[in-house]
């Protein structure tokens, strides 16, 4: 099957357990295990108290659409879905923010807004690859 | 930091022998031609310069080698944008030390038609956490800080087109602008949807552009062709990377910090400035970089482009050479609101000189408000 999507390129040692996790449909991220701090995008410091004692928690998967856009075409030839699509910004509700794409509602401002409720949706691009994308929270 | 103000001057400024759709003339052959034409505004000759400075493809040993230099002193760094802003400041402590005598800071890039480019960009993060879902180019992230302006503070796609309106006026101006006929805000409304909250008149342009600026300290500028115009202040600043990272979606903490140091080195305040230069490559960014600079509220950055605000004849004039909107964008746009404000300075910008305008504020952002780079410039001490 033609990938629709430019895979993650270059995925790092620091975020394998990231990619695992998503592969199992589980969203880690990673937490600091001297201030408890949780980031993303996962780093071998971290960047509140600049420790290197750096564990993984699984995030609950539930957040708020922070903020978007709405594509009506696409400034990368490798990514093939069909425009219009939405580029959303999400804010977990364990405190970090990460990229994604919003789906299953109308790309159309009157019905997409900042700070609706979402949930993380499973999306299996090949054996070795699972991506996080999000839709209107049930 | 107070000894530094005034202790170094803009000499030369000067764009390539033309901008806008270059084709025949390669990016280096940009650099060269902005650097040429600038060391010859200031009324000095290549072997004066010892201090090379360039952000973008190119670095300053090749500028160096190009121009058959060998600089006691070379600043390479690369923030995004504002990177040259930056480097006004850089070139005042290296000049102000003694370090070089004659600053040269070179942009060139053939953003529209390519020639001479090698492609080639850090994708290390984007590549792995935001190019799977569609990200990639400016106007994929900035709309993002946009929006959420939009969520906060209420601001309507009718106040940024205020923004592309004002700006296109000043082109109307600028005999090198791109496009120089004037829009409404209707106009920017209907323009061809490309990410929305932007349609394309809410995005700059892509051309092929060169620019330069030479500076000497401000003893030996008495002796350069052209009115001195002193760098009174210089700051800096950077912040996130990745939009994601960034603290608080609508104001810039590296705007703000560039600012704040700035400002205090030169000793001046906001109400002080009777012109503004700010990096616009969405009509976005000039409102929030003047909520993060401090003029005004968070959500009333719009406010300033209201007729009769700043467009030409108005209380504060933003943005005269046309902008990144208008006039020119090559991608690193920042060396071009210097040239703009050294030349208002002057007095020499003809139909859309600012009358007796005698201190400019030049605010650039890299990246997506990622960096930031901020001069206080004067014809008086
Ligand atoms: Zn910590």
């Amino acid at each position: 099957m033609e990938l629709k999507r430019p895979l993650p390129t270059p995925r790092t040692p620091e975020a394998k357990p990231y990619w695992d996790g998503l592969k199992e449909g589980k969203l880690m991220i990673p937490k600091c295990n001297d201030c408890g701090h949780v980031h993303f995008y996962p780093r071998i410091v971290c960047p509140s108290c600049h420790s290197r004692n750096i564990g993984w928690t699984q995030a609950s998967g539930k957040g708020k659409l922070y903020s978007f856009e709405i594509a009506h075409r696409s400034l990368n030839p490798a990514f093939k879905i069909e425009a219009p699509y939405i580029l959303a910004m999400i804010e977990l509700e364990e405190g970090p923010r990460m990229m994604s794409n919003l789906i299953n509602i109308d790309p159309d401002p009157a019905v997409v807004k900042c700070d609706m409720p979402v949930e993380i949706v499973f999306e299996k691009q090949n054996d070795d690859v699972t991506i996080a994308l999000f839709q209107p929270a049930s | 930091m107070k000894e530094l103000s005034n202790s170094v001057c803009i000499v030369g400024v000067d764009e390539s022998d033309e901008v806008g759709k270059q084709p025949d003339v390669s990016q280096l052959s940009l650099h060269l031609q902005a650097s040429l034409n600038a060391i010859a505004d200031a009324g000095l000759k290549v072997s004066d310069v010892d201090g090379i400075f360039t952000a973008g493809q190119h670095s300053p040993a090749t500028l160096g080698e190009a121009l058959g230099v060998n600089p006691r002193y070379v600043d390479g760094t690369s923030v995004g944008g504002c990177s040259f802003i930056i480097m006004v400041g850089h070139a005042l402590l290296a000049l102000h030390h003694g370090l070089c005598d004659v600053a040269l800071i070179s942009h060139g890039e053939s953003g529209r038609s390519g020639t001479g480019v090698t492609r080639g960009r850090d994708t290390s993060l984007s590549g792995q956490y935001e190019m799977p879902y569609g990200f990639g180019g400016a106007p994929t992230y900035f709309g993002m800080i946009t929006n959420r302006h939009m969520h906060e503070y209420g601001t309507t796609l009718e106040d940024w087109a205020k923004v592309a309106v004002s700006t296109r006026a000043w082109a109307g101006l600028n005999p090198k602008a791109m496009f120089r006929d004037p829009i409404t805000v209707q106009d920017v409304l209907d323009s061809r949807p490309m990410f929305y909250p932007f349609n394309l008149l809410n995005i700059c342009l892509v051309t092929d552009a060169g620019g330069a600026v030479v500076l000497t300290r401000a003893d030996r500028a008495q002796d350069c062709a052209k009115k001195p115009v002193y760098v009174r202040g210089a700051g800096e600043g950077t912040d996130h990377v990745l939009v994601t990272e960034m603290e608080e979606l609508p104001l810039s903490v590296a705007t703000r910090n560039s600012g704040k140091k700035a400002f205090e080195m030169a000793g001046v305040s906001h109400g002080d400035f009777d012109h503004i230069m700010l990096y616009d490559a969405f009509t976005s960014g000039p409102p929030i970089m003047l909520e993060s600079l401090g003029f005004c509220e968070p959500g009333e950055g719009c406010s300033f482009f209201d007729a009769g605000k700043s467009d030409p004849g108005g209380s504060l004039p933003i943005n005269t050479n046309g902008g990144g909107l208008s006039y020119t964008h090559s991608g690193m746009y920042g060396i071009f609101p210097i040239i703009e404000a050294v030349r208002q300075q002057r007095g020499e910008c003809g139909d859309r000189q600012v009358p007796g305008a005698s201190l400019s504020l030049v605010n650039g952002m890299g990246g997506m408000l990622s960096a930031a780079g901020t001069i206080v410039l004067s014809n008086q001490k």
